[in-house]
Formats: C-alpha cells, structure tokens, sequence
C-alpha cells in the first residue's frame, strides 16, 4: 500500500507527541501537580497513531484508563487535556474528570474510562447510532488484554456481530493486566481467538510496527464502513513503565522490559521513515523539539488556568 | 498496647483466620505477589501459597459469583473488589445470587463469605474510583454491611466476618488504611450488629461512618472548647444497624447530628434518621440534622473533592445550628 507522505510524517509526529507527553506527565505528577491516578501509554504508541491514522473527526472512539494516546491521536487538544490533568476549570472536564474521564464528544472521543471493560458496549452503542442514521461512520473500542475477561467484552462483541455493526475492537495487549500476566488470565495465546466464538474476524499484528496497524486497521475499518460488521483486532505491544505511575513493577523481569524497549516504536519508525529518504535525523530532532514546544505551552496554559469555584461542584449533574 | 495501621490490622486478621481455618481462602484481583491494589493481602500469598490467596483476571461478576458458589458449596472465600465502585459489575451476583440464596432455598443453604472492598474520595481518583455505596448494600436484605473506623475495630469485625454464616460486605474507607491504633496480637471478635460509643457526651448526639467518625472527633474536641459536650457513636456495622446505642444516646442528649461520606439523598443517614424519628421522636428537642456529601458524582479537582467531603467545620457549625434551635 502506498501511503502518502503526509499521512507518514503524521504518524510520526503523533506518536512523538504521545511520548513527549506522557513523560512530561510523569514528570509533573512525580512534583505532584497532577492528581489522582496516572497510567502512560509509553511504549504503545503506534497502536493508538496507526488505527487513528484511518479515522474521521466524525467517527468514534472510546478510550481506557490508559487514555492520553487514544486522545492525542483522534485530535484532542493538548492545553485541554493539560489543564484536565492539573484539575483546572479550563480543562477537558473542567476538572470534573482527571485522567480517567477525559472526553471531547465533538471529536468522537466517547470518554477514556475508570472501569476496565466500560468501553466496550459504549462504542457497540455508538456503532449502533452509525448504522440507525445510515452513515458510513465506524467506532473504535480501545482495551486491554485484560479488559477482555470481563463480561462486556463478550456481551459486545457478540451483539456488534449479530447486528453487523460498524464496531472495530482494538485490542491492545501488553501482556499484562496489572501484575496479572496474560499467560495467566487466558488459557489462549491470542485474543484474537475469541473473535471465532461469535464469527467475527480476529487479526493478530506487531502492534509496535506502526504501519502494519495501520494497514490492519485500514481493513477493519473499510469492512466496517461497507456495513460488514465488526472486527477485532488484536496489537501486541509493551508499556515500559508500571501500570500506574508509582508501581514498582515487581510481577515482571526486567529482561523482559529492556527486551521490549528494543522493538521501541519510534525509533523503529524514525529508522524506516529514514530508509525511505522521508525523514532525516536531523528533522526527527526538528519534528521532536517543535512538539516539546506545544508541550511547554500545554503546561503553561494549564499552571496558570483557575482552579473551579466551590459552586461549580454541582453543576452538570443533570442536563437542563 | 501495640499499635497498628488499619491496612496490617486487616493483613492480620485475614491471616489468622486463614491459619486457624483451611477453609478461608483470599481471592480478587492483584491479591498474590501484587498484594493488592492497596496492599492489603501483602505477604499472604507467601505464607498459603497461590491456591489460597488466588489471583484472578478482571472480572469481578465470576470473582463475585465463584465466591458464592464455593461458600454454599463448603469453602470460606474473603474476595476482594478493587474498589467499591465495582461492584456495579457484579451486581447481580451480589444481590440476587449471594444475598437471596439462603432465602430461596427455604433456608436450605448458607453463604459464608466476605467481600472486602475500598470506598471513599479523597485522593483525586475521580468519580469512579472514589464513591461511598454502603446505602447501596444496606438495602439488601440478605448480606451484611460493616463499615470500621479503627484498626482495633476493623480486625475483630473482619474476624467475625469471615466466621459469619451469612455474605457480608466489608467496606475499609481508603483513607483510613494509614490510621493507627490499639490492636491486641491474639484473634478477637467484634459482634456484627454492634455500635461503639467513641466519646461519651451530653449535649448532642453525632452519628458517624468510617472516615467520619474522624472528622466528628475532632469536631467534638473542638466543640469541647465551646463548652459543647458531643458524644460520637459509630455504628460500625450498618446491616444490621445498633438502633439500641443510638436512641440510648438520644436519650440522653435530645439531639442528633448525622455524619457520613456518601450523598446526602437516599444515603445512610436518611435510614438512621428515620429510625430515630420513629423509635425516639419523643426525646428530640430538634430536628435531626445530616451532614452528607452533595447529590453529585465525586469530582476529581482537588479544591472541589475538598468542598465535596464533609469537613470537620460543617460538623460544628451543624451541631451549633442544632443547639440554637
Ligand atoms: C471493573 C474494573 N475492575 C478493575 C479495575 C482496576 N484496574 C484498572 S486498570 C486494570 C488492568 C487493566 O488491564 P488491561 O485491560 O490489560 O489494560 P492495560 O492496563 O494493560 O492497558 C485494572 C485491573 C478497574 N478500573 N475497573
């Protein structure tokens, strides 16, 4: 598939965008200026950039606890989503939701989500609403490995697949589930298998390989959009830091990690963009400080946002 | 006495029971070398091996559901939730399979087994990992619902818990896994059903819940200095709720403040409240008051989660409201 080059470098800044942004917010929640519960995407970020890659802004998605990358690659605004993070008025949610909860229903983006397993018949629903109005728009269900033992993952995907709905479950396993090992959570070697239980297809890719999960997306996505139901598809990949931030990540060797940070996506995908006379080192380093750029001003707008007012607490519990 | 966090006093209590009896196993999410989310079953997996303290994947309604069918099938399962906010995956499980079971059967099964599981705002985990449900579970008749505020307290309730023939649902508010107190070495029971009188009083009565129990003490230290005398009763177990201790205690202050962290509409208080009303209306020479959280979802910013948990100045200055009346 010929991908144009406009398309490529995209990819690239935004899975630069994604790390640049996660290690910042571990940062700044190491100084304790972000609140709350804090779980990075580092490592996963070709999975969220090569499925975006092939979305609308009037398609959907829902997110997970591990969210920022799913946000940051179908559009949402970094000085937003800062601010959200350090709990100010200005943010996403206005300081209603924190990491777990960020939104922004106009881009799609249907909620990253505090309950593992949340997501799954939301983003059914939202398939739904696309094949009711006779559109060709198609939702896109981030989750875990783990996410994929609760019951809803089962529900969903079998009512996404008795009504041919335009559902692509993307699943990205990292091969754990906090300490859980996912050799230990599920007696299959792939996800993907469970699709055959309720006859949609399962695809297995190199979820740290940008491209194949662009493409693989791109044919879950075309089938969807014809009105041939759902997929899922399944992105093997690493996170390289603890579950959450603070985890000392004692459940896993660190053979295993420093393995993994060998088949780091970025600069895998910097090495490729280079070999095709795309990318010269030089303008990676360009690319990655214009970014730390928009990072430094998401976090100025953020610091110097006001904190909500005291009555603003129970505002928006109803829609009037 | 020696004294312990509420997190080792709970750590404790799970690992005599599991010693005196081979029945007890521990299971949920994260239990074993993780030693759970909060580090609650820390160091258990260690000493029974995995077959007692099991570690599941994420799915709470089978950790739920296999806990009811491994207690009415012989075994002693302590399950723990991540959160209490979970417990909406598992609802079914919880209140149709294990709370009605015994009764279904003509009282031809029992379900001994515990559910254990954190509760409670206040480190900016946001609207799903932060609420108070008791109200949720006290309305179910069937299960048992303790809610300790000490470390003392919570070891011999969780002992009688997991003795207990009957599904009981035991809430540790997460802030108060760091509060230290008295805890005797040797295993002990604390009754379920069975208030405490934290400080004796005269002039009001402040009924209190887990991490408010706290709070409403140091709101009596302060009223004291107001020449308020407040009693503190915390109830410790809400089903079955001690109304005996409470009126005892209207009876002899005429007046009463309930404290709790849940919302104020439909929550606790509203059940205590209305018993109060109904078995000692007579002996009031107020309104009953609540303090109570706001009818919202917990925000995550922290100056509104601050503003959302009741704080020990809406404590006094309810109780003054009260003693003007
Ligand atoms: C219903 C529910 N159960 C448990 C949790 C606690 N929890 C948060 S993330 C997580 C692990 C999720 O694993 P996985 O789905 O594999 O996603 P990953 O963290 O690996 O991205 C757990 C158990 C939760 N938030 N919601």
């Amino acid at each position: 598939m010929a991908i144009e080059k406009e398309k490529l470098l995209w990819m690239y800044r935004n899975m630069v965008t994604i790390r640049l942004f996660e290690e910042r917010v571990a940062e700044y929640f190491a100084a304790g200026k972000i609140y709350g519960f804090v779980h990075l995407y580092v490592g996963e970020e070709a999975t969220a950039t090569g499925v975006c890659a092939n979305l609308r802004k009037d398609d959907y998605i829902t997110s997970t606890h591990r969210g920022h990358g799913h946000l940051i690659s179908k559009g949402g605004d970094l000085k937003l989503m800062m601010a959200e993070l350090f709990g100010r008025k200005t943010g996403y949610c206005k300081g209603k939701g924190g990491s777990m909860h960020i939104a922004d229903v106009e881009l799609g983006i249907l909620g990253a989500n505090g309950i593992v397993g949340g997501g799954f018949p939301i983003a059914t629903g939202a398939g739904l609403t696309a094949k009711y109005n006779g559109t060709d728009q198609v939702a896109v269900c981030f989750f875990g490995d783990g996410a994929s033992n609760q019951g809803t993952f089962h529900e969903a995907l079998n009512l996404a697949s008795i009504w041919k709905l335009p559902v692509i479950f993307v699943n990205e396993n990292n091969m754990y589930g906090i300490s859980m090992s996912q050799k230990k959570s599920m007696n299959v070697p792939d996800v993907a298998a469970r699709a055959a239980a309720y006859n949609v297809p399962g695809v297995v890719v190199d979820g740290n390989d940008v491209l194949a999960v662009y493409e693989a997306a791109g044919e879950a996505i075309k089938r969807a959009r014809s009105g041939e139901g759902p997929t899922l598809l399944e992105c093997k990949t690493y996170r390289y830091r603890g579950h959450f931030e603070g985890d000392p990540t004692v459940y896993r060797p660190k053979e295993e990690v420093e393995e993994w940070k060998k088949k780091d996506p970025i600069p895998r995908f910097e090495n490729e963009l280079a070999k095709m006379g795309i990318l010269a080192p030089d303008q990676a380093q360009t690319i990655k400080a214009e970014i730390g750029k928009l990072i430094d001003e998401a976090v100025k707008f953020a610091e110097e946002s006001p904190w909500p007012s005291p009555e603003e607490i129970t505002e928006d519990v109803y829609a009037v | 006495m020696r004294k312990l966090t509420m997190l080792k006093a709970i750590n404790e209590a799970l690992r005599q029971e599991m010693r005196r009896d081979p029945r007890v196993y521990v299971t949920g999410e994260d239990v074993g070398v993780f030693g759970g989310c909060f580090g609650v079953t820390a160091g258990l997996i260690e000493e029974f091996g995995p077959d007692r303290v099991r570690d599941t994947p994420i799915t709470e309604s089978a950790i739920v559901g296999s806990s009811v069918g491994a207690a009415a099938t012989g075994l002693r399962p302590v399950a723990e939730l991540m959160f209490i906010d979970f417990i909406g995956v598992t609802m079914d499980q919880i209140f149709n399979q294990a709370a009605k079971m015994r009764y279904m059967f003509g009282g031809k099964a029992k379900v001994p087994m515990v559910l254990r599981m954190p509760c409670g705002a206040g480190g900016s985990a946001a609207a799903q990992h932060s609420q108070c449900l008791e109200a949720w579970l006290m309305h179910v008749p069937g299960l048992k619902v303790v809610a300790p505020s000490m470390p003392y307290d919570a070891k011999g309730l969780l002992i009688s818990s997991i003795r207990d023939d009957n599904p009981v649902v035991f809430i540790e508010h997460k802030f108060l896994y760091g509060a230290e107190g008295d805890v005797p070495e040797e295993p002990y029971t604390i009754p379920l059903g069975k208030a405490d009188v934290k400080k004796e009083g005269k002039d009001v009565t402040i009924i209190a819940t887990m991490a408010m129990v706290h709070r409403a003490l140091e709101a009596a230290a302060d009223l004291e200095k107001d020449g308020i005398s407040a009693e503190v009763v915390d109830p410790r177990t809400l089903q079955p709720l001690d109304n005996e201790t409470i009126i005892n205690s209207i009876k002899k202050t005429h007046r009463a403040v309930i404290v709790h962290e849940a919302v104020k509409f439909a929550g606790p208080g509203a059940e205590i409240a209305a018993m109060i009303a109904e078995e000692a209306f007579d002996y009031l020479d107020a309104p009953i008051k609540r303090v109570a959280a706001p009818f919202t979802p917990v925000p995550f910013s922290p100056p509104l989660e601050k503003d959302f948990v009741p704080s020990k100045e809406k404590i006094t200055s309810a109780v003054k409201a009260l003693l003007q009346e």
